[in-house]
């Protein structure tokens, strides 16, 4: 995994909730059994028609979130299935960080294994983003290092993360590996259960 | 005496592998469940580092997202031909057990972890899917992973781990005749919605709870991830013991086992980090007019209007879910017309919930308009279906009878609810697009969507049972 330490680009703003990962790529893309290529279904029935055509009405298809690195959305982004198809389809997009008020559970656990930084900040500053971004192109730097988001005019806000999950990113680690460094633990433990 | 514990202190403490200062705790798996969708990625990890499965006979594997409900073998797709065969090449390849297509055993994850008894109270259980959290239902700790994370259980035989807070969802009282555990928890999270169980682990207590069967048990934790739960379950009973006794996989000492089981459940006076109270008596028969579960009213209700709502994001998404669902607002929603009817998936389609679907539908016909299928969760459930002759009732009443499979809860197979038609349905999901593009989802229990099959639209089940008003 690529590691991940700071991180400048342009903000795409969704404004919306419950974003679920059905809608970040529907079931008929996850039949396949690769993990790269899925950029190219992101949103996919919000982003075409029917027939294939972009839909005009969905941003993502605006010019200018062309290139767009920065997602900002409402509170509950990646709610319902465990498919980790989401963020390898995120990520294959060109999406690094994504930041919400709130994020569900499973689908912030994936990020991590995939390099994207998830970014909880408060409602009202992720609504203020979204405002800017929507009225002009709009670029914000992440810092991992120093969990802080900062713009060009002064806007600083500060997030938590875990340290774990901190340091996975910022190295890149396979977290197998990391996990097979307690070999003995795991064998103790099973061990002990043959045992009992 | 030591501190009351509750039941997931209890086995978090037990399948401790490893605890350090500002790390996750790394947990032992007891059983991996896996499918044909979330799996690929995972085994081809594994080839390219040249890694094993550590313990394959705690793994144990089905075909269910995919596989045709119809002419079983002949599957016109062929990228998920692929996957079902790379599924069966790679269990070959490290050792696991499968319940292939056309295996007795095959059926939904979420149905036969229970059935074969490899589902057990006190385990930790893990599986490329979010629901499941089905598993709960025994007092198992059972939560949905991603791919990479299938991996690393595989390879690990463990997982890192945030102990999440716990919520106690405690139900008083006793649910209303007709009242059924999907009810319940389309209730609970018509109230709460759907971010209420984010960060923790719920633990479902009470009256109403506990007189609960199994199945009806499962119905309710499967849907805690839409809660946004990490995981739901239960404190293991008799009912739980009764059930699970002379199940194939079920520990050789039984009584010992059960011994230890009832040591699991949550000790009085155990404290939780939130609760919330619901009473069942207050509870009707639920409809979800939206596009996601929490967008849901009871029957006799109406659909709500954007005016309604508090906040003007909410506003808008009550909007663009009337909009995406063809609805208009205050309409009432036994006043909605369906076109399709689907009885399954892993919330809604074990053996009690085809029975009382049967009973509904015993000597009437599903109205012309409507299309209606039932799809039993396994292989052996649709077999003890037979056995009583529920498919005879469904098949005269118009219904279709298919094979096990997760069929129309996802629609990665061919059935598919056609854009813009409108489909009650006993899954767990209502969100765009879920049983095809365009498709518009209500969720319903087994009752509610075999009453709908008849009438083409929803009624309240209650006085549809009721010889006096038929
Ligand atoms: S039945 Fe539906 S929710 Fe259940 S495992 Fe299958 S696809 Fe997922």
């Amino acid at each position: 995994m690529e590691p991940l330490r700071k991180h400048s680009g342009l903000v795409y703003p969704l404004n919306r909730a419950n974003i679920d990962t059905d809608q970040i790529i529907p079931k008929q893309f996850l039949k396949r059994i690769e993990r790269q290529g899925f950029g190219q279904f992101l949103f996919y029935h919000w982003r075409f028609e029917d027939d294939g055509n972009p839909r005009q009405n969905f941003s993502l298809n605006e010019e200018k979130y062309r290139g767009t690195s920065i997602l900002v959305a409402g509170e509950n982004f990646g709610c319902g299935s465990s498919r980790e198809h989401a963020p390898w389809a995120l990520q294959d997009y060109g999406f690094k960080v994504i930041i919400a008020p709130s994020f569900a559970d499973i689908f912030y656990n994936n990020c991590f294994k995939n390099g994207i930084l998830p970014v909880v900040l408060e409602e009202n500053v992720v609504q203020s983003l979204i405002e800017k971004a929507e009225k002009e192109q709009y670029e914000l730097t992440v810092n991992l290092e120093e969990q802080i988001v900062q713009d060009s005019t002064g806007l600083q806000e500060s997030f938590s993360i875990s340290s774990y999950q901190k340091e996975m990113l910022l190295n890149g680690w396979d977290e197998i590996a990391v996990t097979l460094r307690q070999a003995d633990k795991i064998d103790q433990y099973e061990q002990k259960l043959v045992k009992n | 005496m030591d501190k009351p514990k509750t039941i997931v202190d209890k086995i978090w403490d037990r399948h401790m592998v490893h605890q350090e200062e500002g790390k996750p705790d790394l947990l032992y798996i007891d059983l991996h469940l896996v499918h044909e969708v979330t799996s690929p990625q995972a085994f081809e990890g594994l080839r390219m580092k040249n890694r094993k499965v550590r313990r394959p006979e705690l793994t144990y594997a089905t075909m269910d997202h995919n596989v045709p409900t119809i002419e079983r073998h002949i599957i016109k797709d062929e990228v998920s031909k692929t996957q079902m065969q790379t599924l069966r090449k790679n269990c070959e390849e490290f050792g696991v057990s499968l319940a292939d297509i056309d295996h007795p055993d095959q059926g939904i994850v979420h149905v036969i972890g229970p059935e074969l008894g490899l589902t057990q109270p006190g385990k930790t259980i893990v599986c490329g899917d979010s629901h499941t959290s089905t598993h709960g239902a025994f007092g198992a700790l059972a939560f949905g992973i991603g791919t990479s994370e299938v991996e690393h259980v595989l390879a690990t035989q463990t997982i890192w781990q945030q102990k999440p807070k716990t919520l106690n969802v405690k139900v008083n009282g006793e649910l209303g005749k007709g009242i059924t555990a999907k009810d319940l928890i389309l209730a609970i999270i018509a109230k709460h919605g759907i971010r209420f169980g984010t960060g923790y682990i719920i633990e479902y207590t009470g009256d109403a709870i506990h007189s609960l069967s199994m199945e009806e048990r499962m119905t309710v934790c499967n849907m805690s991830i839409e809660a946004g739960a990490r995981a739901g379950l239960i404190s293991p009973d008799e009912t739980t013991f009764e059930y699970l006794r002379g199940k194939r996989h079920t520990p050789k000492n039984f009584d010992a086992a059960v011994e230890d089981w009832r040591s699991l459940a949550t000790d009085e006076g155990a404290t939780y980090d939130a609760t919330v109270e619901i009473d069942a008596e207050e509870i009707e028969p639920q409809v979800t007019w939206g596009t996601n579960p929490g967008m849901c009213v009871p029957v006799s209700a109406s659909v709500p209007s954007p005016e309604s709502a508090g906040t003007s994001n909410e506003k808008e998404s009550i909007q663009r879910a009337l909009e995406y669902m063809g609805l208009e607002a205050n309409q009432p929603i036994s006043s909605v017309e369906i076109e399709h009817v689907f009885i399954g998936s892993c919330t809604n389609s074990r053996l009690s919930d085809l029975q009382k679907a049967a009973e509904i539908v015993r000597g009437k016909k599903v109205k012309e308009s409507v299309r209606a299928m039932v799809v039993p969760g396994s292989h052996s459930v649709k077999a003890a279906a037979e056995a009583e002759g529920l498919d005879v009732i469904f098949k005269q009443a118009g219904f279709e009878w298919r094979d096990a499979g997760c069929s129309m809860c996802l629609a990665m197979n061919d059935d598919i609810v056609p854009p813009g038609e409108r489909c009650a349905s006993t899954s767990n999901r209502n969100f765009e697009g879920r049983q095809g593009n365009g498709a518009r989802t209500h969720l319903v229990s087994p009752e509610m969507a075999a009453a709908a099959a008849i009438e083409g639209r929803f009624v309240d089940v209650r006085k549809f049972a009721s010889p006096a008003v038929s």
